[in-house]
């Protein structure tokens, strides 16, 4: 039987330039993250357009436990936990809905959708009962950017903003590719399962190198030019913004092609709607830089992957069991935009996606291979002696260097010493 | 509206496509499944229930024809990784019926199938429901459109990446 790791054990298993197998497969490990990160730091939860209206609610999670987010009739978002507190049988089963209650099938106990208790089955048996000690249990810190809704079960802690730090830019990129300034989650989600660790997920989110290799089938016969940027002699980036958080930074490789909407691998003419609103929200220069540059590939902490064309949850269920939810990236005031983008994206990703049904069988694979102990380690050190400094301070390196994976585990045993 | 004996036929012919259609996707037999679908051929699995708009909503396959296509030239690499070793597959095809149309437009099909995969993660037990419209093409029952709504849509599944 496993014993929950102490601090010190933590310098043991996460190296610099390498990380214990240990950290992907050991159940106690996995109960220690939750604890340490999923109920302790900012998760991203949903966006606030999948409640538009008041009273609308939507069925969403910090790693195992169900998450009911509503937004309220003052219009307020909320993150309630899908919890009964008389006897803990979760009160809502349905993925979505407008409702301004919740009742409980099993007593009848009706929570406002603030959380608050309303009112019991025959009152008269919770005499002198305080109702307001009663309520469903709620994340404790609830705060959004820009539309992202992320919550933290701890008290006290950093801002949301102070944890999204250097990040934050890259989710100010992402909406400005919208003409009114907004991202929109309403294309529904895929839920796509894998049998394996949910750091697998996270660390290939910005790991430059894989591509050329396990996506070669369908760059060779889909006529793709993604494969050439994360070739050898990419000028792409690699970026450790702290706190955990990565990015893969296309820009430099798209400003050499200085084509509008290349970075989706279309042209101006071809999106004429779309290019038309940019030009007259933004003006003439700024809306050609905004299309030149593209949208962000950016790895928020520890779940939200902003992919360009799509955004994926990362969901941890077990040690050896995730689920990525993904979806099309909408925009708003961009229609033709929108149609193209949940098109390429119900090609590439989800159980049957081109991309991703390959990036699952190796995390799949990874799983079960780091069973193996010998050797025990991981080995993370490409690119960790060409690694730099860029302008504003973050680590950058080669677009295949594994700058990210160093990134987010030095962030990792930070939390996990905190415990 | 067919006689008797002449929906008899025409059952007889969709049964015997429709089994044809399993066994080459069970035998991961690409080229000559593409082979059954006409130029304007559509396949969808949906996710998330079975009547979403799949032009508004994220579905795990939506195919036109040139992507149906692709997915199959991505087969034929030999390096789609979680194809190679290519899933085991047994599927059973039944309750296959004749659906109301249209005089004159495609001939409606539904079925159910059960799907059992062995792959490198594990064995998978598929269920489906499938809506298939077919169409005579020089002599040929040929797909114009495939719709496998998965049992089981409106949760997390796993890689699908054999031809369901």
């Amino acid at each position: 039987m496993n014993v929950m790791p102490c601090a010190s054990q933590w310098e043991e298993l996460i190296r610099p330039d390498r990380v214990h197998g240990s950290l992907y497969s050991d159940p106690a490990i996995f109960e220690a993250e939750l604890q340490s990160i999923w109920y302790r730091t900012w998760v991203y939860v949903g966006h606030e357009s999948e409640v538009p209206k008041a009273n609308d609610y939507v069925l969403k999670s910090i790693g195992p436990q169900s998450v009911i987010m509503t937004r309220d009739e003052q219009g307020k978002v909320n993150l309630l936990l899908n919890r009964c507190s008389h006897r803990g049988n979760q009160v809502c089963s349905y993925d979505k809905g407008n409702a301004r209650s919740f009742t409980c099938p099993f007593h009848s106990w009706t929570f406002a959708n603030d959380g608050r208790l309303v009112g019991y089955a025959f009152p008269d048996g919770y005499e002198g009962q305080d109702k307001s000690q009663l309520a469903l249990g709620r994340v404790t810190r609830v705060e959004s950017y820009r539309g992202f809704v992320f919550g933290s079960f701890a008290a006290e802690g950093p801002t949301l903003k102070e944890h999204l730090g250097g990040a934050a830019e890259a989710i100010d990129r992402l909406v400005r590719t919208s003409p009114e300034g907004e991202v929109e989650v309403t294309a529904g989600f895929l839920k796509h399962r894998v049998k394996a660790n949910w750091k697998f997920i996270l660390e290939n989110e910005c790991d430059g190198y894989h591509p050329a290799f396990v996506h070669s089938s369908i760059f060779g016969v889909a006529d793709s030019a993604i494969g050439k940027l994360y070739g050898g002699a990419s000028t792409a980036l690699t970026r450790d913004y702290g706190e955990g958080h990565t990015e893969i930074d296309l820009r430099p490789e798209f400003r050499k092609r200085d084509v509008p909407m290349s970075w989706f691998g279309t042209s101006s003419d071809r999106l004429p709607d779309y290019t038309a609103r940019m030009n007259a929200a933004y003006g003439e220069k700024a809306a050609r830089e905004i299309m030149i540059d593209g949208t962000p590939h950016v790895m928020i902490f520890p779940n939200l992957f902003i992919a360009e064309i799509q955004m994926f949850v990362i969901q941890p269920l077990a040690v050896d069991d995730s689920v990525q939810h993904v979806t099309a990236l909408q925009f708003k005031g961009a229609p033709d935009l929108n149609r193209r983008l949940r098109q390429q994206t119900m090609g590439s990703v989800g159980p049957a996606g081109f991309l991703l049904a390959d990036d699952s069988e190796m995390y799949e694979r990874c799983h079960r291979g780091v069973l193996s102990r010998n050797p025990e380690w991981i080995f993370l050190g490409r690119g960790e002696k060409r690694e730099r400094t860029d302008e504003a301070g973050f680590k950058v390196g080669h677009v295949t260097d594994e700058v990210p994976s160093r990134g987010i585990w030095r962030h990792y045993r930070k939390l996990m010493e905190a415990q | 509206m067919l006689s008797r004996e002449s929906s008899a036929t025409l059952l007889n012919a969709v049964t015997a496509f429709l089994y044809k259609e399993a066994r080459l996707q069970d035998e991961h037999q690409y080229e000559a499944w593409e082979a059954l679908w006409t130029d304007d051929g559509v396949y969808w699995v949906p996710a998330n229930g079975a009547d979403i708009d799949p032009e508004k909503e994220m579905s795990i396959i939506y195919d036109n024809r040139s992507r149906i296509a692709l997915r199959v030239r991505q087969l034929l690499t030999g390096k789609h990784h979680t194809q190679s070793p290519q899933s085991r597959l047994r599927r059973l095809i039944s309750n296959i019926e004749l659906l109301d149309g249209q005089p004159g437009a495609d001939i409606a099909v539904g079925s159910n199938s059960m799907i059992f995969e062995s792959s490198l993660r594990d064995d998978t037990i598929w269920a489906a429901r499938n809506e298939h419209r077919l169409r005579y093409v020089d002599g040929e029952l040929r797909m114009a459109y495939k719709k496998v709504t998965l049992v089981n849509n409106d949760k997390a599944i796993y890689t699908l990446s054999f031809l369901v």
